[in-house]
């Protein structure tokens, strides 16, 4: 499935919509979306992931950019991420960065 | 004044072209690959190269996409540097080819035909998941990657708990909850043994000393087993194959290159949960192996500069592996600072244990030398100014130097000769009394003019018999590793209870468990840092095989099952930690005089046999008790208890008569090795004031202190019953 993703901005809460792989390929443009939704001073983010094939460590990476791109006060959700998916950001000690939520 | 541009680099584009990469000239500084804005700075080192080439491979592939042979100009000095624009970092593996003379009696051993893996490497792939057979025709074994050291450590920096205070527990990544007891999520990895941070933490450890955890290839053990015929293993991993690298096969996220990640995440998480980390790293050799090892990095690249050869080019075998590294050439030296400096700044890693440490100071021929400028360095070095360096004090050809490592005030040692007359005290050999007060005491007739902390005491390690085979075996029983119980050490100092191996008899079940109990009371109330072994708090066996350094399997791993089945065990030592964490004057920094330097009426240490203040030193006694004096404590900085303990490591009961405490103190029991123990601060009053009747092969801990109202009570009661 081909990269893509999705900005929303509702009210002050975020979403973004990731589709395929997130890997170093994509991560900039993921990256980008990210700086967005920052200059637009959302309280929170969602990150949509049930479409999200892969995750490779330049992606994981790409969460921490988005705690430290939003600062600490803002809430950083990844919402419906695959059990592959959600289990590498656990082992790797990702999930200190952000909430991971089931759909 | 106008302030810089500085938005942008200018040398952030490339100069030349070498087929379709676009490179310039590199930094040579720092070593290995470095992200840089665009690309990868690459630079090697190697004096002897006629040619150098940087080999690029796709991940995972069996032939090399590009080489591309460093131009003359990006040359300074020995070191080849060159900058590449362009790479994809997550699909990349890279390794150097080097050109040179072939000539082993004048040191050369350069082959072309091998691909070389950055002796800097921050990242091998090549053996992501532990014990998968690979493809042994592949051309490039231990790859090199590129990695991004941007990991988030929020406020975390080592701890700096003072080296008195560690309690450290020694333990290896795989072996703690491989076992499919440990019920963890990726068992036999980093971010398994930080799901059980929470037991280390009941257990009150400050401190956990990992086996080595440096790239190394666990299949490099050419052994069977002789009955199974099964694989064995490099299991403890003391054969570095690359020293920049978190083992990739420990990570259970190692298959997509996140290792560093999830080792840097068990360190934080462990940071925060109040315990340092210490690596056993193993500098005094490589896999490389002798003549007939493997070419595998530094033997490819500068043979001599790495290695202590002969004046014929063979190889010094001081490791008792096949090579031993030049620790002490000015390459090497820097080779091996810009590692540990590497471990602290980007893994804030606490402290080293260095195996086979006394081949650190060993000159380029061999020569133990007296004031070794490795060892002076890492003791004067900025970035480890607060690291703990552990030593190894001797290694394998005889150089045996606790006591006189070069210490530089800075050094603590494994201190061999507490674990053994520990042992055979209590064991019951005679002749001991002397020698076990000096050990108890921080064996300051070894370490004079240091402070306690250069004694790490421990009974037992993962060298060896666990202490409950200790009390079990009286042989080693080493078949399962395939040389007819030939490897091992013979000098074990153990008494099997009786009864050779597991026993039916309670008898024999109980008197085990005592003495497991009274090596634990005598460890953990010395004067120095105590070192527990992983499982030995549970019992752990491995059926009297003290060589495991092969067996990956249950006789290795720690059982989760005995945490219930031994949780007597876990009880009492739980308490004797806590006992000592509670008690300073077990941890004070200077040695002990046996004078009273505060002017409690109290010298800080006393001795006393079955008479109070009357020790008996005669070679037939096995009766020893100390009394440190709580006003002593931390040097008197600190208020504590008195603290009494005795051992009886003879087969008859003794009744003991008790030193007088200050008025209005009175003696409280925390722990009977025969009967029990009591939580820390909650200790009752003993019924009789100044004797005690302590059983055959058993311990006791008492605490001296005023006596309280629960105390009148279990006087009252106490009363009663007389």
């Amino acid at each position: 499935m081909a990269f893509d993703v999705r900005l929303r901005i509702n009210d002050k809460v975020a979403t973004i919509e990731l589709k395929g792989e997130l890997d170093a390929s994509t991560a900039g443009e993921f990256h980008e979306t990210v700086g967005k939704a920052a200059g637009a001073g959302a309280v929170e983010l969602v990150i949509r992931a049930e479409q999200l094939g892969y995750l490779s460590s330049a992606g994981l990476r790409s969460l921490v950019f988005a705690r430290q791109k939003m600062g600490d006060g803002v809430r950083i959700a990844v919402v419906g991420a695959s059990e592959p998916v959600a289990r590498t950001i656990r082992l790797a000690g990702f999930d200190h960065s952000i909430d991971l939520v089931d759909a | 004044m106008t302030t810089p541009d500085m938005r942008e680099r200018i040398d952030g584009f490339p100069t030349h072209r070498i087929g379709p990469y676009r490179v310039r000239a590199g930094r040579p500084f720092p070593y290995g690959a470095t992200p840089v804005p665009g690309g990868v700075n690459f630079s090697v080192y190697s004096d002897g190269a006629t040619t150098m080439s940087l080999v690029l491979f796709e991940r995972g592939a069996a032939q090399p996409s590009a080489e591309l042979e460093f131009p003359p100009e990006f040359c300074i000095g020995s070191v080849y540097a060159m900058t590449v624009f362009g790479l994809d970092l997550e699909n990349l593996e890279y390794g150097f080819r080097a050109d040179g003379p072939f000539d082993p009696a004048r040191g050369d051993r350069f082959d072309a035909g091998k691909v070389l893996s950055d002796p800097y490497a921050r990242l091998i792939s090549g053996r992501e998941v532990w014990g998968t057979e690979p493809d042994w025709d592949n051309i490039y074994h231990y790859r090199s990657q590129v990695v991004n050291d941007d990991f988030d450590w929020g406020g975390d920096q080592p701890l700096r708990i003072p080296a008195e205070d560690l309690v450290i527990y020694e333990t290896h990544v795989r072996g703690f909850t491989r076992h499919p007891s440990s019920r963890v999520s990726a068992p036999g990895t980093y971010a398994g043994l930080r799901e059980k941070i929470p037991y280390l933490r009941d257990l009150g450890v400050n401190c956990v000393e990992l086996l080595p955890v440096f790239e190394f290839d666990e299949l490099d053990n050419p052994r069977t087993d002789p009955v199974s015929g099964e694989r064995l293993y490099n299991y403890w991993g003391y054969n570095t194959v690359s020293f920049f690298a978190p083992k990739a096969g420990y990570a259970a996220t190692g298959p997509f290159g996140m290792q560093a990640d999830e080792f840097k995440t068990l360190v934080k998480e462990l940071h925060k949960a109040g315990i340092e980390v210490v690596l056993d790293v193993v500098f005094n050799h490589t896999a490389e192996g002798n003549e007939q090892g493997p070419t595998i990095s530094f033997r490819g690249l500068d043979n001599a500069t790495y290695y202590m050869l002969t004046p014929r080019g063979e190889y010094y075998n001081f490791s008792g592996t096949g090579n031993t590294v030049n620790c002490n050439h000015p390459v090497v030296r820097d080779f091996v600072l810009s590692c540990l400096r590497h471990w602290v700044a980007e893994y804030h890693i606490d402290g080293f244990r260095f195996d086979l440490a006394a081949i650190l100071d060993r000159a380029p021929d061999g020569t133990p030398l007296p004031n070794p400028p490795l060892l002076e360095q890492l003791a004067h070095d900025p970035i480890l100014r607060h690291t703990k360096l552990i030593a190894e004090a001797w290694d394998a050809a005889g150089l045996y130097q606790v006591g006189n490592f070069p210490n530089y005030g800075r050094w603590s040692e494994w201190n061999g000769k507490y674990r053994d007359t520990v042992r055979r005290f209590v064991k019951g050999e005679p002749g001991l009394v002397g020698e076990l007060a000096t050990r108890m005491a921080g064996s300051p007739d070894l370490y004079q003019g240091r402070t306690s902390s250069a004694s790490v005491n421990f009974i037992t390690a993962h060298d060896g018999f666990t202490l409950a085979d200790l009390v079990s075996y009286n042989d080693k029983h080493n078949e399962a590793n395939g040389e007819n119980n030939n490897d091992g050490a013979d000098d074990n100092n153990s008494w099997n209870c009786g009864e050779e191996g597991p026993s039916a008899s309670s008898h024999v079940r109980e008197l085990r468990l005592r003495q497991m109990k009274n090596l634990l009371t005598i460890l953990l109330t010395s004067q120095g840092i105590p070192m527990i072994l992983a499982g030995d708090e549970v019992g752990r066996t491995q059926l009297g095989n003290n060589n495991t350094y092969c067996q990956d399997n249950e006789l290795s791993w720690f059982d989760w099952g005995l945490v219930d089945a031994n949780a007597e065990l876990l009880g009492f030592v739980r308490s004797m930690i806590a006992f000592r964490h509670a008690h300073p004057v077990l941890r004070t920094s200077d040695h002990p005089t046996g004078t009273d330097r505060v002017g409690s009426g109290y010298p800080d240490v006393s001795w006393h046999g079955v008479r109070a203040w009357a020790p008996d030193w005669a070679d037939h006694c096995r009766v020893l008790a100390m009394m440190r004096c709580g006003r002593h404590a931390k040097s008197g900085s600190v208020a504590d208890d008195h603290v009494y303990v005795a051992v009886n490591a003879h087969w008859e009961a003794h009744d003991l008569e008790l030193p007088a405490l200050p008025e209005g103190q009175r003696w409280h029991l925390f722990a009977d090795t025969g009967t029990t123990v009591h939580p820390v601060g909650a200790e009752p009053g003993l019924q009789h004031p100044w004797r005690y009747h302590l059983g055959a092969h058993s311990a006791v801990v008492l605490v001296g202190r005023t006596a309280d109202r629960d105390d009148h009570q279990t006087q009252k009661e106490n009363h009663r019953g007389f």
